[in-house]
């Protein structure tokens, strides 16, 4: 993957009314990558898509694809292809038909056009289903269907909306890893719109956590797990326990943050103008053991690969996970018993402090 | 210049769908808001001869509502659709109900019969009513062969009861519709929540069933009362002289007597009537049903 | 509970009675061998049938409502569809109160509308004829147009037209291979709906023609002449199968179109 910009998103704002649906939204998808925009409805994620797409058109900003400019071209003239929410599959044609919908005005030879679309058939591993009708399949063959529609046209940019969400989880994950190694094979850029922070981690190269009409951040799964730019991403991915913390000095590379009820703790706060942070800690970064911040716990759930619990530190409830390596329940971590804290001062994320 | 016309209306989505809706406004505009216009400027001017008098003048309107026969036959023509609908209504009400909660499987043919009288030939409906309301009729001749009578029954035809019982007969389908609509639409589990919370069935429907389908009621009502005030075919069919009602008048006006501004006249202060009274009967119904509750 | 249910049904079946049975006499008195419309009946004939084709007034007004029907028909039910469509898939300021105004039709007296109309053309100068007589039947038929059409498009879904645009056809090719395919039911229905108002719409008719009579005018005119009742009655007969049978198949189209929507939504 280059790093230059294969579709840029520059500086595009779209308002609904007195809504601002987009607001000055700036990116730049590298060419075959599977990129994803996460965040709650309403954050602006599809209407981004869409204006890619070119179903709605920004009120200002622009859009390039490998350097031209497609702001204001028409849907049926862009680069960009679109698997639909609702599939959109067309109930009057067979799945042939379907498929081989946007190919007839490209006028190809007959054979050229059966040859397409049989190896499009194929990649969807759907080989035989030419004829059979829309009402004829299930959701997650329409699904398919759908997205061999759209890929058979070769387009620089698929763009997907929330293309797994109607699927049972079973499905969704097995559609999941199907959808990254069809992707990985043709080498096309995706643009995957999901609310789903589990589905777009699985899949992404990079996601843009989006809110309000803004992106919070872009980053590949791990650096936005890890390393979250503000609470809101840091909140919006897994869980997280979150502490009102104070700069009190510095010790090398580390700083010195009074955090109750954690204490005095050392992380990394680099870039940080204020004193007043926020301190962020997983966890499954948070262990159980013999020294540390001492707690009691309070409530304990077992779910099968692991354990979730509630431990209360000086009136504090702190969420810890811990994978259930042995078989039988560890002594000392039920209900009611005294423990201590413990982390890795890497682990420990610090924020700003919000207002 | 012209670049930025396409853009524009790229853009906008607004602007392409109304420019998709603009022919079917402009025949509106032209086949509806344009005359209506007219018929309001119409109504105060004055006929002369074969010219019309463009000077402004109530004149037109104190005919209408002045002349004791006018106004006899505005109430006459209010009473009778205010009638009409009542027994429409009333008789309607009970035939949705038994389409929308007794029937399952064939609410389709149902709806179909009920639909089909309603796209028949209004005007061939009526006439059969004046065939079996007539002197020599239906109802006189079969009775009279049945020898239950020896004389044929003068007061069936050529009244106002006539005119109400065809009306009524006419429009009846009318009916029908909006108020299986709104009794259709009700979430059958409202009637269960209310039977598990301890109401009989006659209870439930005076306080579910019955609220819940006044809007269809209510629509129904406004439906068959506006349209049936200037009705024409039936007073001139079955109304005699003593069923005329106010369309009949207004007719005359562009036929006979050549005096449009006051038929314009007319016909704006029915509407104006009707329209008043539609709305006090909307009105007091939305205050019964909020005191329903 | 049962008893309720058989008294209700019993009402339903009287119901459909009353609204049956009185129109039923127009072909029952149109077999009669008698020319009088009155008990007893004197015997079973079909000369009226007959008779009806020699007329050749009654022919040409026939002719005329086909004629201005067919050309209703289809006016309003393009204009319905260009509303339908604009009202449907684009956010159309004010369109609640456009679709209110397109709907005004139905809530004025037929009378007002004819004569206000005929005040109009007579302004502008224009004659009477069966043109204008189009012109006030498509006033009164748009609005069945597009309630009709409105709910086929609110049927399928959306997303097809912007997939048709997206996979690379144009507007007018997208309204080819998916719009007007999946709108032919809701097309159909309304071709049907609005030719048999027009057809049998006399009011308007009445006072917007010239010299062209229609078919309801025609009739009208008849029923001056008591000999000519029973031929009356036979076109009458005529006339109210015909339009059954094209209210069944209006509807029929209707709600047979309508299964797709289940199998387009979702899986």
């Amino acid at each position: 993957m280059s790093d230059e910009a294969y579709l840029h998103i520059d500086r595009v704002t779209k308002r609904f009314g007195s809504t601002v649906a987009v607001d000055a939204v700036d990116l730049a998808i590298r060419r075959g990558e599977f990129f994803s925009l996460l965040g709650p409805s309403g954050c602006g994620k599809t209407t981004l898509l869409r204006m890619i797409a070119g179903f709605e058109y920004p009120d200002s900003g622009d859009i390039f694809v490998e350097g031209q400019r497609i702001t204001d071209t028409p849907p049926n003239l862009r680069p960009s292809n679109m698997v639909f929410q609702s599939y959109a599959i067309f109930p009057h044609l067979n799945v042939f038909d379907n498929i081989a919908y946007g190919l007839r005005k490209d006028r190809l030879a007959r054979t050229e056009l059966n040859r397409r679309v049989k190896d499009a058939l194929a990649m969807i591993k759907l080989e035989g289903f030419g004829a059979r009708r829309a009402d004829e399949l299930s959701g997650g063959q329409r699904q398919r269907v759908a997205l061999a529609r759209a890929l058979v046209r070769r387009p620089k940019v698929l763009l997907l909306d929330e293309p797994l969400g109607a699927l049972d989880k079973r499905l969704r994950e097995a559609m999941q890893i199907e959808l990254r190694q069809l992707q990985k094979s043709v080498g096309i850029t995706f643009v995957f719109v999901t609310h789903d922070q589990e589905e777009a981690l699985s899949m992404s190269d990079r996601i843009a956590v989006m809110s309000g009409g803004k992106v919070l951040q872009v980053a590949s799964p791990r650096e936005l797990y890890e390393a979250p730019n503000c609470r809101e991403v840091a909140d919006f991915i897994g869980e997280i326990n979150f502490f009102d913390g104070t700069i009190i000095g510095r010790d090398g590379e580390l700083a010195e943050i009074d955090a109750p009820p954690l204490g005095r703790i050392k992380a990394k706060a680099d870039g940080l103008v204020r004193t007043k942070v926020l301190v962020a800690l997983r966890p499954e970064k948070i262990a159980l053991s013999e020294a540390g911040v001492p707690g009691t716990i309070a409530a304990a759930a077992y779910l099968g690969e692991r354990s979730h619990y509630a431990v209360t530190v000086a009136g504090r409830t702190i969420a810890v996970a811990a994978q259930n390596v042995a078989k039988s329940v560890v002594r000392g971590h039920a209900p009611g018993d005294a423990v201590h804290l413990s982390w890795e001062p890497e682990a420990v994320v610090v924020l700003p402090a919000e207002n | 210049m012209g670049e930025r016309i396409v853009r524009f209306y790229r853009r906008s989505e607004a602007a392409r769908g109304l420019l998709l809706l603009s022919p079917t406004m402009a025949i509106m505009l032209a086949a509806l808001a344009a005359p209506m216009v007219l018929l309001a400027l119409y109504s105060f001017w004055t006929q002369d001869g074969y010219t019309v008098n463009t000077q402004a003048t109530l004149a037109q309107y104190a005919t209408s509502l002045g002349r004791p026969t006018y106004r006899a036959l505005f109430y006459r023509s209010i009473e009778i659709s205010a009638v009409v609908t009542l027994i429409t209504v009333l008789l309607a009400y009970p035939m949705a109900y038994f389409v929308a909660f007794r029937v399952e499987k064939t609410k389709f043919v149902w709806l179909i019969l009920l639909t089909i009288p309603f796209w028949t030939s209004y005007l061939l409906r009526v006439f059969a009513w004046k065939l079996i309301l007539g002197y020599n009729g239906v109802i006189n001749s079969g009775l009279m062969s049945l020898g239950l009578i020896h004389q044929p029954l003068e007061f069936l035809l050529y009244n106002p009861t006539a005119v109400v019982l065809t009306l009524a007969h006419a429009w009846a389908a009318f009916a029908i519709l909006p108020i299986y609509v709104s009794l259709e639409k009700i979430d059958r589990s409202l009637l269960d929540a209310a039977a598990d919370l301890g109401d009989g069935p006659v209870r439930r429907f005076l306080r579910v069933t019955l609220p819940l389908s006044l809007p269809g009621v209510i629509g129904a009502a406004v439906l068959i009362f506006v349209p049936t005030t200037g009705d024409y075919v039936t007073p001139s069919l079955v109304g005699g002289s003593g069923g005329v009602m106010i369309a009949n008048v207004i007719e005359e006006q562009f036929d006979k007597v050549g005096n449009w501004p006051l038929g314009a006249a007319l016909a704006m202060a029915s509407m104006a009537a009707v329209g008043v009274v539609t709305f006090l009967f909307v009105a007091a119904m939305r205050a019964a049903s909020a005191r329903l509750r | 509970m049962k008893n309720r249910r058989g008294g209700l049904l019993l009402y339903a079946i009287f119901y459909l009675a009353f609204l049956y049975v009185p129109v039923a006499f127009l072909p029952l008195f149109s077999f009669n061998k008698s020319v009088f419309i009155a008990f007893p009946l004197s015997g079973f004939t079909t000369q009226w049938y007959a008779q009806m084709f020699d007329d050749a007034d009654m022919l040409r007004a026939l002719g005329n409502s086909l004629e201005v029907g067919a050309i209703t028909a289809t006016l309003s039910t393009v204009l319905g569809l260009l509303a339908a469509k604009a009202l449907t898939r684009y956010r159309v300021p004010g369109a609640t109160a456009l679709l209110g105004f397109t709907s005004l039709p139905l809530f004025i007296p037929d009378i007002v509308l004819g004569i206000s109309i005929l005040i109009l053309l007579n302004a502008v100068g224009v004659p009477l004829s069966l043109v204008t007589v189009i012109a006030g039947h498509c006033l009164i038929c748009v609005p069945f147009a597009i309630t009709v059409l409105m709910s086929r498009f609110d049927g399928f879904d959306k997303s097809l037209e912007e997939a048709s645009l997206d996979l690379g056809e144009g507007g007018w090719m997208t309204f080819w291979r998916v719009t007007f395919p999946l709108a032919l039911p809701g097309i159909v229905s309304s071709l049907l709906l609005t030719f048999i108002v027009s057809f049998d719409e006399f009011l308007i008719a009445y006072f917007l023609a010239g010299n062209e009579a229609t078919l309801p005018i025609y009739i009208w005119g008849q029923l001056r002449f008591p000999e000519k009742l029973p031929a009356v009655l036979a076109l009458g007969a005529l006339i109210l199968v015909a339009s059954a049978v094209l209210v069944v198949i209006a509807e029929w189209v209707r709600s047979h179109g309508f299964k797709d929507r289940h199998r387009m939504i979702g899986a």
